[in-house]
């Protein structure tokens, strides 16, 4: 039995913004099947008593003291952006 | 049929910290629109964020004053989605480890005391701002993305709108006296969802819910919600169904209207963030945070009613925020009398306030200068009349009341043999009010009071004067 349907693949693919061909579909449902089966290997451990892993390294607390530093200047943020107006990024206007 | 209304809301507030939550890009409202970002908040390939320690305290202050539990171990989490408001297409936020949990505040509607449970609170990060534009564009400025955020969920106890605004108005003041948001909703440092259902009494499950969004005011909530459970019980009595859907409400018309209908619920695939080591919370950390904690606004209204002895209305708006609270606070400090002080406060003072839009700290007016005109009220040197000239000029100008009423020549009159001159005129030139109030109308004598305090421009000392006319009507 598969372990991912070809609307699970569709699905997957409209979240991340992806065009995917019908071809696609059929060839990615099956090879993520097969990545689903490998993993699956780790069911044979027992993890009863094993925390789940939030972050593979092993350190903690991380943290920046709370001091501001100017930001880039607005000329470089706007090189990169595909069009703006007034000082803002302009894009097709999505209205939820 | 009787319907039960369920409400929960959601609510987001900015932490006023001087950074961001995971770059050092100044984390300032109305600054010019792009000017306050980093490649971290412009999520550039390769960067890496990094926490801010302040963040972290101050959410854990928050959480600590709404009563909630503080993780030990915590962690933030990917929310995947693609807007443009977030340049990143995931915001960082908490999924399955809140910072905060199981919390609770106590509201009080009609003279009920009720407590409503808070679900949890998590720290995660604003996005950018957007304004639609006419011709089918949105602008879009990054100032406020990464603007460090926690949000706030109540659990689903509130059960009328009145309910919603009493627990909006309590976890404002509660955050404010922490002193780690502005809760500002006009600035936006303070925003609100409201998700709401009706069930037949008696009913455990609960009804489909709508959310409502664009609440901009704790005043419109309350409206929101107000036509939302009147439009859902009339879809309801008339054997309708409610979608499970978002709706917006609409200012002009007091209305809720269709914005999107929700199927099923939202597939952010939360994974936790790879870029972000997990956060852990010692019990010496809490402590500290929780020593940093300031008298709440219900433990300083008990102190008011106990110890000032102020009536428990008093008490309440005078404690609803620290900055007036603190403000009282020192005024009776500096000698002035509670009560007075009180009735200042809530009296002449928010009217100013309200009236030019201000904050009390814009105001000329300080604790000392209130409470040194307060003393002249009490002492006699001034009519409570004649203090509203001088307050008028404390709190725009500044000064000292002492001086202002010097040298306005305010000085309340109180000597009867100068009294007397003002009450013989009076007299003199009305007889027919004397012979009226002789009559039994006793209306007569105000009108009298009337024409020695214009004649006196407001500075007889209305006790006196009383006295002193009731005996010189007596003579005639």
């Amino acid at each position: 039995m598969s372990r991912i349907s070809e609307e699970q693949v569709r699905h997957v693919a409209h979240l991340a913004r992806l065009a995917v061909t019908d071809e696609e579909v059929e060839r990615f449902t099956a090879q993520l099947d097969s990545i689903i089966e490998f993993a699956e290997q780790l069911n044979e451990l027992d993890t009863e008593n094993v925390k789940p892993t939030a972050h593979v390294l092993d350190m903690k607390n991380v943290l920046r003291e709370d001091k501001s530093a100017p930001g880039l200047p607005r000329e470089e943020v706007l090189k990169n952006a595909p069009d703006h107006e007034n000082g803002q990024i302009k894009v097709p206007s999505i209205i939820e | 049929m009787n319907f039960e209304t369920v409400i929960g809301l959601e609510v987001h507030v900015e932490l006023k910290t001087e950074s961001k939550i995971f770059s050092s890009a100044p984390a300032h409202f109305g600054a010019e629109p792009n000017t306050n970002t980093t490649v971290i908040d412009l999520g550039y390939p390769g960067v890496l964020p990094v926490l801010n320690k302040r963040a972290v305290e101050f959410a854990m202050k928050a959480a600590m004053a709404l009563n909630c539990e503080v993780a030990t171990e915590t962690k933030f989490d990917r929310k995947n989605y693609f807007y443009p408001d977030n340049p990143k297409a995931y915001q960082i936020s908490q999924f399955d480890q809140p910072i905060g949990e199981n919390g609770w505040i106590e509201i009080e509607v009609d003279g009920q005391k009720k407590r409503i449970g808070i679900t949890r609170l998590h720290l995660e990060e604003d996005a950018g701002k957007l304004t639609h534009t006419k011709d089918g564009y949105s602008l879009v400025d990054y100032n406020r993305q990464g603007t460090p955020l926690v949000e706030i969920v109540s659990e689903p106890d509130i059960r009328t709108p009145e309910e919603a605004y009493a627990y909006l108005e309590k976890l404002k003041s509660i955050i404010q006296y922490t002193e780690v948001s502005d809760c500002k909703m006009e600035e936006g440092s303070l925003r609100c969802d409201a998700n709401i259902s009706l069930r037949p009494y008696g009913q455990e499950e609960f009804g489909t819910k709508t959310e409502l969004k664009n609440l901009n005011s704790f005043n419109f909530v309350r409206k929101g919600l107000e036509y939302e459970e009147k439009r859902q019980a009339d879809v309801l009595s008339s054997g309708g169904v409610i979608e499970q859907e978002t709706r917006r409400f609409d200012e002009a018309t007091g209305k809720t209207l269709l914005m999107r209908v929700k199927e099923g619920s939202d597939d952010y695939r939360y994974f936790p963030e790879p870029d972000l080591v997990e956060l852990y919370i010692d019990d010496e950390w809490k402590e500290r945070v929780r020593a940093s904690i300031p008298e709440l606004p219900d433990q300083r209204k008990e102190r008011y009613m106990n110890e000032l002895g102020l009536p428990a209305h008093d008490a309440k708006v005078l404690t609803l925020t620290k900055e007036m609270a603190d403000f009282f606070e020192a005024t009776v400090e500096e000698g002035a009398d509670a009560k007075l002080a009180s009735n200042w406060m809530m009296g002449e003072v928010s009217a100013y306030l309200n009236a030019e839009g201000k904050e009390l700290s814009e105001a000329a007016l300080t604790p000392q200068s209130l409470a040194a005109m307060i003393k002249l009220i009490e002492k006699g040197t001034i009519s409570s009349k004649i203090a509203k000239k001088v307050f008028k000029e404390l709190v725009e100008k500044g000064g000292d009341p002492e001086k202002i009423v010097k040298e306005k020549g305010l000085v309340q009159i109180s000597d009867e043999s100068e009294l007397l001159k003002f009450v013989t005129e009076a007299i003199d030139a009305n007889p027919q009010s004397v012979e009226d109030f002789k009559n039994g109308k006793n209306k007569a004598i105000g009108f009298l009071v009337g024409q020695i305090m214009k004649a006196s421009k407001g500075q007889a000392n209305p006790a006196v004067l009383n006295k002193l006319l009731m005996e010189e009507i007596k003579k005639r």
